[in-house]
């Protein structure tokens, strides 16, 4: 039997086995940002330990930046701190630093492929939990705690256990209207929240090989809401042809001797699984999380499900979900009145998340509901000039959104975006758990970036397809 | 590696957190991870759901005094998931005199791995153990609860029963080696005999 990707680069990166019965692991990169790496940095000073490999770390700042403006100092004092610690640590321990007067901040998912930093056959790691987005380049990559990011700055390594791996196939054409985003929410609910704890989400099959390499990082992002801490995809044409010619790309002649590495970690053909799952792709329509776990989701056309659907010991949570959301079991998901509409994230904040919004509403005259909120926080400062250069901060702007600067913004509101008291938010965001956008009783409706478009125009949680009169068959390809 | 690292028993009074899924931005709110130190992080542990109840007329079990000075937290399935930050696990620990063990029916896996680098056994054990076990400090708080590494049992109150902890973070809470960095510094020659292998370390040469 053959090897799957995970193992190859598993045992690739294997420095020894530890007493612990643990490996330990060499890292190939680490992204650093401001808001998990502060402590590590203090404990290389306490320790006088340096950094072992300071080209292969490299930072940015995100979760705490402000997207109504950049400039200096912030109005937030402990954001401001938090920004100068992250300058003086960069600066002391001589590391690479995406920052906002360099043109090239941005969320650190966004910003490690864009440089062309995140590569196949990679060990990737980074204190926060969405670095699974850089599976979708064949990488192994996956969240750590600080005192990780500590023994990854002073030795390039950690230890950990090795994960099993599941292959999840879905074959077959998603319908029109549907997207990475309803494919990833998919997944999380036929296998549960926790269903992916223990393994790494191997994802094949013609769905993620017809997908571009963005959509491929809106489904790996969020292989940690599904309890698996990486989830990859295996690499391909699509992979090198986005990687080719980015900064930190290999060049000339390397680049035949990069393509040859990389082809030899993809999984092998006959590769051995500790688990297969298969869907097929005609099943997933566009979903909408109702709940405060991303795996408490319904179909739009679909409704909030009753008690009695779900295992007696996953009750508790529910009722929870229900008073927690004012949903009653029955009710449609369509119609649920939205306050704020956020397209944004390191789920979806990428160039072609917004092309999909703009692809609907341009030359329309769509207007913002008077009611709702409606923010677009482009994911890197490259993807939103890129933006501007096309003229869609203008379309989102004539529309009714706020156009921002580039961060973390309301996915997590660590900076000044936040929901207020009970708001409901639809959101392209990762996370709907209690509090999380801000206000401490928010509410979250997690969906595609189109849907919230969507959301946004008409008040409501409405069916993009029938709103944006998104043809019902595929129009050719 | 002195005594002092060392996690053999764990003994103390035990706070119960029940509810599957609890996830880290409840465990500690976002706002309050904008700083520099761990300092004073512990205090806002739970501070959102701590307010909720407390507006429903009830007490989070946080803010409940029969629990102050509890040693070893209880919770259900799941506990901890959600972000990778340690931000979590360290409110935890220095909430009250510290929080030094958990029991729980399971973990998400980054939290425990953050558990384990701070030093905090998180063991499992069945639902209806950990039912037992939260019933009986509900009823009397100051019952001494046990997290015993070495024998693998946790106990409470003349009771006992069987938990799981991995055999790898067992041996090192057993040893004190639960702090990494140096054990992975001991190492350099086979970190560099594993780079120079690999051709992206070495600009494709």
């Amino acid at each position: 039997m053959g090897k799957n990707l995970y193992n190859k680069v598993f045992d690739l990166h294997t420095v020894r086995r530890l007493p612990s019965g643990q490996y330990q692991i060499l890292m190939g990169l680490q992204m650093l940002h401001e808001v998990t790496s502060p402590q590590a940095f203090a404990a290389l000073r306490e320790r006088d330990l340096g950094v072992m490999h300071p080209d292969r770390n490299y930072a940015t700042a995100d979760h705490i930046i402000p997207t109504a403006s950049q400039a200096r100092p912030f109005a937030d004092g402990l954001a401001e701190q938090m920004m100068q610690e992250l300058e003086r640590n960069v600066k002391d321990f001589g590391i690479t630093y995406f920052s906002p007067e360099s043109g090239t901040q941005g969320i650190v998912h966004i910003v490690g492929p864009e440089e062309g930093l995140t590569q196949p056959g990679m060990t990737i790691c980074c204190g926060d939990s969405h670095t699974s987005t850089h599976g979708a380049f064949g990488a192994i990559a996956f969240g750590i705690g600080t005192s990780q990011v500590r023994d990854v700055l002073a030795t390039q390594c950690m230890s950990m256990g090795r994960a099993k791996v599941r292959r999840i196939e879905i074959n077959g054409k998603l319908r029109p209207g549907v997207y990475a985003k309803d494919v990833t929410l998919y997944i999380i609910q036929q296998l549960g929240v926790k269903g992916g704890v223990g393994y790494a989400y191997e994802y094949a099959g013609d769905v993620f090989e017809n997908m571009t390499m963005e959509e491929r990082m809106t489904v790996c992002n969020m292989s940690i809401e599904g309890g698996a801490r990486c989830g990859y995809i295996n690499p391909d044409q699509t992979t090198y042809d986005y990687i080719k010619g980015r900064k930190y790309a290999p060049s000339d002649t390397a680049w035949n001797k990069a393509v040859a590495y990389w082809e030899s970690v993809k999984s092998d053909p006959d590769a051995e699984y500790d688990d297969v799952v298969r869907y097929n792709a005609e099943d997933i329509e566009p979903i909408v999380t109702w709940g405060i776990t991303p795996g408490q989701s319904t179909s739009v056309s679909g409704a909030i499900p009753a008690l009695g659907e779900f295992d007696a010991t996953e009750q508790e949570l529910i009722k929870e979900a229900y008073e927690y959301m004012s949903f009653e079991p029955g009710q449609s998901i369509k119609g649920t009145k939205v306050d704020v509409a956020f397209l944004g994230s390191c789920t979806n904040g990428r160039l072609s998340d917004f092309a999909e919004v703009i692809q609907h509403i341009k030359g329309r005259d769509f207007k913002v509901a008077s009611s709702v909120r409606a923010i677009a926080v482009p994911g890197s400062i490259k993807v939103r000039e890129e933006m501007m250069k096309r003229g869609w901060d203008q379309v989102l702007r004539d529309a009714g959104f706020e156009f921002r600067e580039a961060g973390c913004s309301m996915c997590l509101a660590m900076n000044p975006d936040k929901l207020q008291g009970r708001e409901v938010c639809a959101s392209s965001s990762n996370r709907n758990f209690k509090g999380r956008q801000g206000s401490p009783t928010g509410r979250t409706l997690l969906m595609s970036p189109v849907m919230v478009a969507a959301a946004a125009f008409t008040g409501e949680v409405t069916d993009a397809r029938e709103f944006f009169e998104i043809a019902a068959e595929p129009v050719g390809v | 590696m002195s005594d002092d690292s060392k996690r053999i028993k764990v003994s103390g009074k035990a706070i119960p957190v029940r509810g599957n899924d609890i996830d880290t931005d409840r465990i500690i709110p976002a706002r309050f991870l904008r700083c520099v130190t761990f300092d004073g992080i512990g205090e806002h542990a739970f501070e959102d759901d701590r307010k909720q109840v407390a507006e429903k007329g009830g007490q989070h079990p946080f803010d409940n005094p029969a629990f102050a000075g509890a040693e070893i937290l209880l919770a259900n399935k799941n506990f901890g998931c959600g972000s990778s930050r340690e931000h979590a696990p360290q409110a935890i620990m220095r909430w009250g005199r510290g929080i030094k063990a958990i029991i729980g029916e399971s973990f998400a896996e980054i939290f425990f791995g953050n558990c384990i680098s701070l030093g905090i056994p998180a063991v499992t054990v069945d639902a209806g153990t950990v039912g037992k076990i939260m019933s009986a400090v509900e009823a009397d708080s100051s019952i001494e609860v046990s997290v015993d590494v070495e024998n693998k049992t946790v106990s409470w109150g003349g009771e006992n029963a069987p938990c799981e902890i991995g055999d790898g973070p067992r041996m090192q809470f057993l040893e004190g080696r639960w702090d990494s960095t140096l054990e992975l510094l001991s190492a350099k020659d086979e970190i560099s005999a594993t780079a120079a292998r690999l051709p992206y370390f070495n600009q494709w040469q």
